[in-house]
């Protein structure tokens, strides 16, 4: 495990060095000039690939977030499928001892964790992998989401069983715990340290990142798109809009008015909603066309037309999105999961299966559909990301584009809120809980919020990718080591439940007949 | 084994009330009383990562004020009315955890002040006692 690590840098380092930038980009903002070379420099680190022929090439870091995925589902018998009525139960509360009540539900838990993931992955980011790997993409989509429920589960009951509690009652954990305390119980203390360390500066920039300026950008490019595209009053001023949205998100995360951050979690569940609403509407009004569409998207899988590298470009873009909406295998789930009150960390992580299934085989497939049915990819004319779905909805109502920017900003808001909470985690666990490192990550958070409206899609996406998918080196490298640990935990549980041990709480026992 | 009685109290001037009637009954038919109090919470909220990390203080917190501000001076009330009484409190749905509670304490009857809500009242901000007779497993009692 550790030689194939130093391997695996040995392979980044040779990566930087050989990196050439002559990528001729189009500059027209002086921040996106400044930013860019940085961004493409790390891009071009994390995305290493494998050139594979001519014109298509394999990024080693979604091989080894698929093979992670696929190894987990195999190592746990398949336990998104076994436990998946289960996990149905636990967040319902069928299992909840009613003495912690008042406590994290599970539903909250599970809920809290979505608010990060559901947002822009699942509108903008499928486009992406819509526009560039065709319709074939949605089907590698849909299969990474599949796979990644397995790893999702590891990590979070990882992140519940090796959190930290503290004197006062709050609670810590995600990987940066799991990998120095789970390692250092398998005599591996200094490795686990390395790791946690190397997670959190990823973390970190992972939080700036695809937390953070992908949310910021992509939010400016709908909101510039409804107001009238280039014509718009805010065409030019990324800026502008950028310190608005900073100073909302200062409001709420540097002087704690909490009740900002409850109204976007109150909104957020209700936008989702209207946002599924509308795509089932467009697929059930297009029902003609969904067998067909389901036909594009299974040639596509394995044979498509007009996609650069074929079946495996399809399957790069899909992989790739799903990874970067669902967040499995990445390890930020985990810091918002480990907060919920259980007794069994794996019911968190059953729990926590529910998350990629809502986020990537439930949310982005519609997102792909409503793209698929409406033809919008191919007649899109170059678009990609939130212009392309917004173009997709509005072939069906002209009024979506309004809904859905409204949709994309408050995702966009709720995902930085959740995300700067694991910035400041992985912050304060790098330089010691003390008020000012809090608030100087804060700050920092709040400017890339300005310079994510103000830069480019392109190196945007690239540098939120890399930094969120440098976060699985450590963390799945730590998942193989800790793999056992969970199934020891996986297998306990599991043989009280079928023993009748662990049992449904039946309220008012012995007072209702019924 | 003795008879209980169940009452639950909101720190209100009808809850107190109610748990005067429930303590008249309980002294003259010997029964036992559990005075209970329900933090309104639910499991099914959306909370920020930030809510979720101090839950558990949080919680703590408010079992010990309501232990301190509600149950306390209510059991302080009735002893001096020559009554002992065991207090409860829990988080959740008020009518919910009364009728659990009356399960789990064995309780033959509910007793319950009332807000004495418009019907529109009662239609945006829910009516305990009325929720409460529905689900009851016992006979509820409800003291105007």
């Amino acid at each position: 495990m550790k030689t194939s690590f130093l391997a695996f840098c040995a392979t980044l380092f040779w990566a930087t060095a050989s990196l050439a930038q002559d990528a001729p980009m189009n500059l027209d903002e002086r921040i996106n000039q400044t930013i860019s070379p940085v961004t493409n420099a790390i891009a071009g680190v994390i995305f290493y690939s494998i050139p594979l022929s001519d014109d298509v090439s394999l990024p080693i870091i979604v091989v080894w977030l698929v093979v992670a995925a696929l190894f987990a589902t195999v190592y746990f018998n398949f336990i998104s499928v076994r436990a998946f009525n289960h996990a149905i139960a636990l967040v319902r509360g069928d299992y909840a001892d009613p003495k912690d009540a008042g406590e994290v539900s599970h539903f909250q838990a599970l809920a809290t964790a979505l608010s990060g993931t559901v947002g822009l992955g699942n509108i903008a980011g499928v486009a992406i992998a819509v526009s560039i790997g065709g319709p074939g993409a949605t089907f590698w989509m849909i299969l990474a989401g599949f796979l990644g429920m397995s790893l999702k589960f590891a990590e979070c009951t990882l992140g519940v069983k090796y959190r930290n509690e503290y004197p006062d009652g709050t609670v810590s954990g995600g990987p940066m715990y799991y990998l120095s305390k789970g390692l250092g119980e398998k005599g591996m203390g200094g490795l686990g340290k390395v790791l946690a360390v190397f997670f959190a500066i990823c973390c970190i920039a992972g939080s700036l990142g695809g937390g953070n300026m992908f949310q910021a950008n992509q939010s400016f490019q709908q909101f510039v798109n409804v107001t009238g595209g280039e014509a718009s009053f805010m065409a030019d001023k990324g800026w502008l809009f950028g310190l608005i949205i900073a100073a909302l998100v200062g409001v709420v995360i540097i002087g704690g008015i909490q009740s900002i951050a409850k109204v976007t979690e109150k909104v957020v569940p209700f936008m989702a909603v209207i946002y599924c609403t509308a795509a089932v509407i467009i697929i059930v009004m297009n029902i003609d066309k969904v067998p067909a569409a389901f036909g594009a998207i299974i040639t596509g899988a394995f044979n498509p037309e007009g996609v650069a590298g074929g079946a495996i470009g399809a399957l790069i873009q899909g992989f790739r999105r799903a990874a970067f909406s669902n967040e499995a295998g990445i390890g930020s789930a985990s810091i918002a999961h480990s907060a919920v009150r259980t007794k069994e960390p794996v019911t968190e992580g059953l729990v926590a299966l529910h998350e990629p299934f809502i986020d990537t085989v439930v949310i982005c497939t519609m997102t792909a559909l409503v793209i698929v049915i409406t033809g919008t990819y191919t007649a899109g004319g170059g678009m990609s990301g939130v212009e392309l779905t917004s173009l997709a909805f509005e072939s069906a109502f002209s009024w979506f584009p309004y809904v859905l920017a409204l949709a994309v900003i408050l995702f966009a808001f709720s995902t930085m809120l959740s995300w700067s909470y694991y910035g400041v985690k992985c912050w304060t666990y790098l330089f010691g809980e003390s008020r000012s490192m809090d608030l100087l990550f804060k700050v920092i958070f709040c400017i890339f919020v300005v310079i994510g409206a103000s830069m480019n899609l392109g190196p945007v996406i690239d540098f939120s990718d890399s930094a969120i998918f440098a976060m699985s080196i450590a963390n799945i490298i730590g998942l193989y080591i800790l793999f056992p640990v969970v199934k020891e935990e996986l297998s306990s549980y599991w043989s009280r439940l079928k023993s009748g041990e662990i049992r449904k709480y039946v309220p008012g026992e012995a007072g209702t007949g019924t | 084994m003795a008879d209980t009685l169940l009452v639950g109290i909101d720190g209100s001037d009808g809850g107190a009330r109610a748990a005067n009637f429930a303590a008249q009954r309980a002294h003259d038919s010997q029964a036992r009383l559990v005075v209970a109090y329900v933090i309104e919470w639910s499991p099914y909220t959306f909370n920020t990562p930030q809510e979720n990390e101090v839950r558990h203080k949080r919680r703590e917190e408010e079992i010990e004020r309501a232990e301190k501000e509600v149950i306390a001076p209510a059991l302080a009330a009735l002893k001096t009315h020559g009554v002992e009484a065991k207090g409860v409190v829990r988080h959740g749905h008020a009518a919910e955890v009364l009728s659990s509670l009356a399960g789990e304490e064995k309780a033959s009857q509910i007793f319950i002040g009332r807000r004495g809500l418009s019907k529109l009242q009662a239609l945006l901000f829910g009516s305990t006692a009325g929720s409460l007779v529905q689900i009851s497993p016992v006979p509820v009692t409800v003291i105007p």
